[in-house]
């Protein structure tokens, strides 16, 4: 579709400021900085890089079941409620993690009401949420509607017809699905799950919330304890190692299964019984609910005596200003993501090919990290950039890139190349073959993209904290502000506004997304 | 009438491009601006910001963040820096300021009659501008007052599985080791350390809150906290169950840390920024500075806020606070070593 230097050019420019970042830690590792990293490796180290693998897996697993086990029921299944559920399983996205780990620990911890209420009346014991095991929890309940969103887009795309040849082949309905729905949507499941074990090896919020250590919190240790950001550096040079290891994981298993379609009729839901619709209901509920439902009742609670001593005027700047910053940085990473995909399909040369897995290793870096490494260069050489927008978006290109590429990378996979050059023999224009052909099957993939980094970036903290202009607050600084002192109740009006503001947008997208199949 | 979609691009893009023209043209000021780099959070600062712009028509602007990457972006843009001073809520990021050559020094009789020695950078680079207790507290129907005396005291097997403490990732915690180090040296506090966390009744905790909440549940009788936060929550609830111990009162006093400030290297308004210190040092500024977070102030002149007073004095360490800074990756180290997480 691009010249063949074209999409080279394409590929480079999107990886440029990864590329920056990655020099960086890379010079780190060449740079001497005392003894700090041998005495993390004596001290911290293992138990810290245990606690990462272990919530890495065990979030990836967690989410990647649960995200799929609700996109095949909303996806497959019909059953009251079905279409509420469909937008509204995307909603705990718009709780930043922190956040939720927060209210988890304020209503599940020994002192909390509830658990003194159930310890002294029924002698209930449970253990404590603030471990390895909580984090986990927490993470899964925030990350899985990218699984869910990625693998219902991939399962309401697949067609009619695979599944009416399963049953003319014997297969029943549910044979069908897992013989046949399930293999067609596992590049996509594959890919969300990837993005979820790189947010999990970057997660700092969370793990500091329930004071787990992890490879982040010995990174901070580092830089804020120790004064030494080189050692910090070093450490988040491991993430991007281990991020890039799993990539290529996912990008094997992906290949190893690509499956191209052509689209067709659309799938037919299947109508569930009574009892299965109720057990139906019962899941996405429950899972609704504690995901999302319970936090939010319990920032309501928090924030009700705070409503009048907070919430006025200034409210609509910073929402004003979290919409603008969220909705054109997603604009802009699923307009990069897209010609990045676009040029990969393309036979680019070995450079461009070797550097495209770089572009999407920013997700497995520290916020804080990603921000003051871009920076540091980006200032230095180009001074008249301090305190303007570009450092901001540039940055937030870098770290959430891999979040608009992922559904428009599986997106795409599933058209197949005969049907460009069809469209070429046909003797169509490349902008003309994209828009009659491509783009109504990628509408989809290209709603779920931006749906998914809009909201990541309006919970965004670390990048628009260090590069913002003077006084440019939004909801996510607002929150921070207040909690950075442990004010919870009060921060609770900010996160509520947080999470309203990501209302909207999400069941808009998720309309288009349904309409797109 | 409806807009076609290419006119409401148009319009949005306009807008949008209105907003961020705005950004970059500030509104004519009387008097140059004072630029600050704050780690103390806004609502903390602007009110009284407000109130020093109202009084000497001095426009203050400020940008927050956590102290360490204020700090990495002071030092990436150097001379290019629009920062005139950096405010932090630590002692230990201000002495990495200036020992980074990050701040400059400030001779200033009006400072120095402000503010104890303690309290200051000896090469007059940063000053303290509020006082922050970090002390033991305690639940008054588990524990008589009595038994309590000193922080290393809580080592002792008597309190096995009755403390609490907030994670060592926290840098009030680096810093009351820090001073440790400093008046016992590494081996004794690492010993005090390690029985610390031999007595903890449930594993750190991510904030001060918590520990007193876990105090208040039963869950452990005594804990170390910052005073301010015990006090905002007797603001909310009066009768809450948990009571100030002042530690060390016979011994070395104790430990405080400072939210504080200093001009930065490359301050392109010091002048400014040194009338805004100052400023800060004295009177209604110091009182309003401390009160509104119900901390220490300073300068011993300025009245103390009724409910910060009710806990009774206390002899505050002697030592300079320096030494929570110079000190701060070697208490690291110990805690590292001595298991506390």
């Amino acid at each position: 579709m691009l010249a063949r230097w074209r999409a080279s050019l394409v590929i480079l420019l999107a990886a440029a400021p990864a590329l920056v970042v990655l020099v960086g830690l890379l010079g780190a590792w060449l740079t001497p900085a005392g003894d700090a990293l041998q005495h993390q490796w004596r001290y911290l180290l293992p138990d810290a890089s245990r606690n990462t693998l272990i919530l890495v897996i065990t979030v990836a697993a967690g989410a990647a079941l649960l995200g799929t086990a609700l996109a095949a029921l909303v996806a497959l299944c019909d059953f009251p409620g079905r279409n509420f559920f469909s937008w509204s399983l995307l909603l705990p996205l718009s709780i930043p993690g922190y956040v939720l780990a927060a209210v988890f620990a304020g209503s599940l911890d020994y002192s909390s009401p509830l658990y003194s209420w159930l310890r002294e009346q029924l002698g209930w014991q449970w253990p404590s949420i603030r471990s390895v095991g909580g984090a986990a929890l927490v993470l899964i309940l925030t990350l899985f509607p990218y699984v869910y969103l990625i693998a219902r887009v991939a399962l309401e795309s697949a067609a009619q017809r695979y599944l009416e040849a399963a049953s003319l082949l014997g297969r029943t309905r549910l044979q069908a699905t897992r013989e046949v729905l399930l293999p067609l949507a596992l590049p996509a499941i594959l890919a969300a799950t990837a993005l979820v074990a790189m947010e999990t090896l970057a997660d700092f919020g969370v793990v500091a919330a329930l004071n787990v250590d992890t490879l982040t919190t010995a990174l901070y240790r580092a830089w804020y304890g120790m004064f030494s950001l080189v050692t910090a550096q070093q450490i988040a040079g491991f993430l991007v190692i281990m991020a890039l290891l799993l990539l290529l994981l996912e990008h094997r298993a992906r290949a190893s299964l690509r499956m191209r379609e052509t689209g067709g009729v659309a799938l037919q839901r299947r109508r569930l019984n009574p009892l299965q619709a109720a057990l139906a209901m019962l899941f996405a509920g429950t899972i609704l609910g504690i995901s999302f439902l319970w936090p939010v009742g319990h920032l309501l609670a928090w924030a009700s005596s705070h409503f009048t001593a907070d919430l006025d005027a200034r409210y609509w700047g910073y929402l004003a200003r979290s919409v603008v910053l969220a909705g054109l940085g997603a604009f802009l990473i699923v307009s990069i993501s897209t010609l990045f995909v676009y040029a990969r399909r393309d036979n680019v040369s070995w450079i461009a090919r070797g550097i495209a897995p770089l572009a999407t290793a920013g997700y497995a870096i520290p916020g804080t990290v990603l921000a003051v490494g871009l920076y540091a260069p980006l200032t230095q050489a180009l001074p008249w950039l301090q305190g303007t927008l570009f450092i901001l978006f540039i940055a937030y290109i870098t770290r959430f890139f891999a979040v608009g590429h992922a559904p428009m990378a599986t997106g795409l996979a599933r058209l197949p190349i005969a049907l460009d050059e069809a469209a070429l023999l046909l003797g169509s224009r490349s902008f003309e073959r994209w828009q009659k052909i491509h783009w109504p099957m990628l509408k989809g993939s290209v709603a779920a993209a931006f749906a998914l980094t809009f909201v990541d970036l309006m919970k965004e903290l670390p990048i628009t904290l260090l590069t913002r202009p003077f006084g440019f607050e939004t909801l996510a600084i607002r929150v921070f502000e207040l909690t950075s002192e442990g004010e919870w109740e009060r921060a609770a009006v900010p996160a509520i506004a947080l999470v309203l503001a990501g209302l909207w947008p999400l069941k808009w997208l998720a309309g288009r997304m349904s309409h797109a199949t | 009438m409806r807009l076609g979609a290419r006119t409401r691009l148009l319009f949005t893009t306009f807008a949008a491009v209105l907003m961020f023209a705005g950004l970059r043209s500030p509104a004519a000021e009387a008097a140059e601006p004072v630029v600050v780099y704050s780690a103390r959070n806004e609502q903390l600062i602007k009110p009284i910001f407000d109130r020093f712009t109202a009084e000497t028509g001095i426009p203050v602007r400020f940008t927050t963040a956590d102290a360490a990457v204020l700090i990495e972006r002071l030092s990436a843009e150097g001379k290019n820096s629009p920062a005139d001073m950096l405010m932090t809520v630590d002692a230990g990021e201000l002495w990495n300021a200036a020992n980074r050559g990050l701040l400059r020094p400030t001779r200033s009789t009006i400072l120095e009659a402000n503010i104890p020695a303690t309290l200051r950078d000896p090469g007059n680079r940063w000053v303290g501008l509020s006082q922050r207790a970090r002390t033991i507290v305690y639940h008054p129907n588990r524990v008589d007052p009595r038994t309590l005396s000193t922080y290393e005291a809580l080592a002792d097997p008597v309190w096995r599985g009755r403390l609490c403490l907030r994670s060592s990732k926290k840098v009030y915690n680096q810093s009351l080791v820090a001073m440790m180090i400093k008046a016992r040296g590494e081996a004794a506090t690492e010993a005090t350390i390690r029985g610390w966390v031999a007595n903890l009744a449930a594993p750190a905790f991510a904030n001060d809150n918590q520990v007193m909440e876990a105090i208040a549940a039963g869950q452990c009788d005594v804990g170390i906290v910052n005073t301010y936060y015990l006090g905002r929550m007797l603001q909310k609830q009066p009768d809450f169950p948990v009571k100030v111990f002042w530690a060390n009162q016979r011994g070395d006093g104790t430990h405080v840390n400072v939210s504080g400030a200093g001009i930065t290297r490359h301050a392109r308004n010091p002048a400014g920024a040194q009338k805004l210190l100052e400023w800060l040092s004295a009177g209604e500024a110091q009182r309003l500075f401390a009160g509104s977070n119900m901390e220490y102030p300073v300068n011993p002149a300025v009245e103390i806020d009724p409910l910060v007073r009710s806990w009774g004095s206390f002899t505050p360490s002697r030592i300079n606070i320096v030494e929570a800074g110079r000190r701060q990756a070697t208490a690291v180290r110990v805690m590292d070593r001595a298991g506390w997480r």
